[in-house]
């Protein structure tokens, strides 16, 4: 037993440390937490994530009279109950038990002043966690438009705290929160309130004691496995207890509340206590007429008039992402495409240059051209989420999506990984429960991403007979392609249904889910937000393809022997002499490209090609083949520079290329037989259906999850079945 | 009767709970308690899930978390 911890149990530090005083922000799920914060901070934030969860951190500075505070924007939640770790979060970083995160010296709870009584379940369990507490009554616009009056000053002494009226989407009562703000860290004032004395007098007895039996245990931990019989807090002060505590919380539970369980009789003590105080500060008129929510939910939660709303919505987001992303990405394409000849022109011919061009440039250029893509896309999210339309979506489409072991809430994330998997799993963060995030995180990149389009568009233009069946109307070409898009959304349901059943099996989550009113999105709120998205996509993913893409150029361009320069400098010259006018220069043009294949072969990707070309046997893949996919693992569009490469065209290379078509269509075995047989490229658009050759995802998935674990599942799993698909048609096609 | 069977547009007051869970706490802490007042707004396409008001509130649930709802009073 560990008798030094009884007694001296890890004080939470106290209050005024540091120069920089601490503000925690929490409230309700869609009452304007976000709005408000960004209100305080303005570009002054940056999200990080809690250390062992999924939970997205929002720090920001705000300049208050007094100086600065650092504010830390907490998850929205109902209330303080956990069933996660992600969930216990809130309550963690209120008593100073998160790593990273000091103590707060005073709490910001964001109330929406048109739900007050279910607000204020929250409201009285954070004043009750001991911190200087002010109450910004949020959403008062709202609250008048629907008749309903609040006693601030009355509600404010009944709670013992400060209560300021604000409405943060116009940045009213913003200075009022301020000043509030500077006086609670200023003069600490703690409120007495306390609607469950006697839980709370249970509770500290039980953690005495458990502390004197030498256990290492905090009150609030024990009043919240009290509280939440089969919570998360239950089963992590069982970890932390060297006895089986069960029985004894059981017995204090028994004690506190014989007739009904501990949990249900703090619900229905807390809301009497709400229900009284709201009966005496909040006056409602009767409104008359119809809302714009109900006149609005009357067409958009209709099941037909809804979901053919639906689907047109859809429609226009992902055309959107296409059509307006394309000229930017475009344009991407261009500045990058003209400062590498720039560079070409102006740099001696060597290794440093390729590095700049070849190596840097291609590599940024290939991060920078999904911003367009992810930042359309996410405008769009923020909105229809803002707007309240992203919960309708999530309530229609919960029944289908449940099939496969999800809920509503994946809906969007998935189909958002058509465009591109980075910004689907980036969507995924609107799934409140970890299990079907994770699910949903991995069924993501089956979804044909828009970098699977080129790869596919040359492989079947170039291998798939151009036959129309029905006068036309079906066209074989297009047939494969859409099969190909419903191999990844079966690949994409059968994992996330695989997954479902096994690693990230447990209880179905709950649909408990606020359907808020329709409101207009607050433009400032969402270009900070964009702009915090855009900067962690270009930092996080940036570095890590950007070592990638230098690695792969390394490999690609070593070790680059002296002695191809010189024969092939020497055919020139014998060129020189035998040709000239425009056979001359399509000669010149013909030896430059059999260089760079020469120097390709040479390259230590050309050997590593060599090396696990018997992996890739079975698949019908010699060498070529080999290094161009395994040089694409970065990035999967890469296979079209690195085949041009290898075969050897030249110049640009894209699925267009007439010439690419036709040099893979000749390629031959040294025994003469063709490689690209029929089988093999189904195969290998089976293998690029399915594998997960993208760094960025990888990433993704990697910050999302807050683990490297998942990442590697995915990568693993993912190659996995793309070998064993390919393996499979061309052992079949070659058998039949 | 239990809140999956109330039909769309109905009013109800909540009777009590089926079972004691984590779930029902959650459901309870949303201020579906005993003698709370509740009406069916609609249903997603497939019947399922269903949304509630309650407490000036719009709630969404599923069928098999408003079949643990006892209802009385329904009008
Ligand atoms: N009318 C009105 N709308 C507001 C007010 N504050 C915020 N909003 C709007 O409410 C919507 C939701 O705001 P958010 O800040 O995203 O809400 P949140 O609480 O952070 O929501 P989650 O991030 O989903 O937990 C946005 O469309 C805001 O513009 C307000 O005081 N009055």
């Amino acid at each position: 037993m560990n008798i030094a911890a009884s007694g001296d149990r890890p004080q939470a530090q106290k209050h005024g440390h540091g120069p920089t005083p601490v503000i925690a922000v929490i409230g309700n799920p869609n009452i304007g937490k976000s709005t408000l914060f960004n209100q305080l901070t303005g570009l002054r934030q940056k999200i990080a994530n809690f250390p062992g969860v999924t939970v997205e951190k929002h720090v920001g500075t705000v300049t208050l009279t007094s100086g600065d505070a650092n504010i830390v924007d907490l998850p929205g939640t109902y209330s303080l109950s956990a069933n996660s770790p992600d969930e216990m979060i809130v309550a963690d970083v209120l008593y100073g038990q998160v790593e990273d995160t000091e103590i707060p010296d005073m709490v910001l709870v964001v109330v929406d002043a048109s739900t007050l009584r279910r607000n204020l379940f929250l409201v009285s369990q954070v004043i009750e966690a001991g911190l200087p507490t002010v109450v910004a009554l949020n959403m008062v616009d709202v609250a008048e438009a629907n008749g309903i009056n609040i006693d601030v000053e009355r509600l404010g002494a009944e709670l013992g705290v400060r209560v300021i009226p604000v409405n943060a989407a116009r940045g009213q009562g913003i200075d009022a929160v301020k000043g509030a703000m500077v006086d609670a860290l200023q003069q600490p004032h703690l409120s007495s309130l306390n609607v469950l004395p006697d839980v709370r007098k249970a509770s500290a007895e039980l953690a005495r004691e458990l502390r004197d039996a030498g256990n290492h245990v905090e009150d609030y931990e024990v009043e919240r496995a009290l509280v939440d019989a089969g919570g998360y807090a239950e089963q992590r002060l069982q970890r932390a207890c060297t006895t089986d505590i069960i029985p004894q919380l059981e017995a204090v539970r028994e004690r506190l509340s014989p007739d009904r369980p501990l949990g249900a009789s703090e619900a229905h003590r807390r809301y009497a206590w709400i229900n009284a105080l709201a009966d005496e500060v909040e006056t409602s008129a009767v409104k008359t007429g119809v809302s714009l929510t109900e006149r609005l939910d009357a067409v958009v939660s209709h099941p037909l008039a809804g979901s053919v709303l639906f689907v047109l919505v859809m429609a226009i987001v992902f055309q959107s992402v296409f059509a307006w992303a394309t000229p930017l990405m475009d344009s991407i394409d261009a500045v990058a495409g003209a400062l590498s000849d720039r560079l070409n022109a102006s740099l001696p011919e060597g290794a440093l240059t390729s590095l700049l061009v070849d190596g840097v440039i291609a590599g940024v250029g290939s991060v920078v051209i999904f911003l367009p893509q992810i930042l359309i896309l996410f405008a769009f999210i923020i909105v229809l989420e803002d707007s309240g339309y992203m919960a309708r979506a999530a309530f229609m489409m919960d029944r289908v999506m449940r099939a496969c072991g999800l809920s509503g809430t994946s809906f969007v994330p998935m189909l958002s990984s058509f465009a591109c998997a980075v910004p689907g799993i980036m969507a995924t963060r609107i799934i409140p429960n970890r299990r079907d995030r994770i699910a949903t995180i991995l069924a993501a990149p089956f979804m044909t991403c828009s970098a699977r389009l080129p790869v596919y568009a040359l492989l079947i233009s170039a291998f798939v007979p151009q036959q129309t069946y029905l006068a036309g109307i079906i066209n074989l070409q297009g047939m494969v392609l859409f099969g190909l898009y419903l191999l990844g959304i079966v690949g994409g349901v059968t994992t996330a249904w695989l997954f479902k059943r096994t690693a990230l099996r447990g209880p179905t989550p709950s649909f408990l889910m606020e359907l808020p009113p329709y409101r207009l999105p607050n433009l400032k709120s969402l270009l900070i937000r964009l702009w915090e998205r855009a900067r962690i996509f270009l930092v996080r993913a940036g570095t890590v393809i950007f070592s990638v893409a230098v690695i792969i150029w390394a490999l690609v361009y070593f070790p680059h022997p002296q002695s191809i320069q010189d024969e092939f400098d020497m055919k020139r010259e014998i060129a020189a002499l035998k040709y000239d006018g425009e056979v001359l220069a399509q000669r010149l043009n013909d030896l430059d490209n059999q260089q760079a294949a020469a120097y390709l072969e040479q390259s230590y990707l050309g050997r590593i090609g060599k090396t696990i070309e018997p992996i890739f046997r079975p698949l019908g893949w010699d060498w070529k083949v080999s290094s161009a996919v395994v040089a694409s693992f970065p990035a999967r569009e890469v296979v079209i520079a690195v085949m041009g490469t290898i075969y050897a065209v030249g110049g640009e290379v894209d699925e267009e290329s007439a010439g690419l078509r036709k040099r893979i269509t000749a390629a031959t075995w040294p025994d003469g037989s063709k490689v690209f047989t029929l089988p093999m490229v189904i195969g290998l658009l089976v293998f690029y259906a399915f594998c997960l050759q993208c760094v960025a995802t990888v990433a993704a998935i990697g910050r999302e999850t807050d683990s490297w674990r998942w990442p590697v599942i995915a990568w693993v799993y993912m190659t996995a079945l793309g070998y064993a698909g390919a393996f499979l048609v061309v052992q079949l096609g070659s058998a039949g | 009767m239990t809140l999956a069977e109330l039909k769309t547009g109905q009013k109800a007051v909540v009777s009590g709970f089926k079972e004691y869970s984590p779930l029902t706490q959650r459901i309870m802490q949303l201020g579906v308690l005993e003698d709370t007042v509740l009406e069916v707004l609609r249903r997603a396409p497939a019947g399922d899930p269903i949304e509630i008001r309650l407490l000036g509130y719009a709630l969404s649930l599923r069928q098999s978390e408003a079949s643990l709802i006892e209802l009385r009073d329904i009008r």
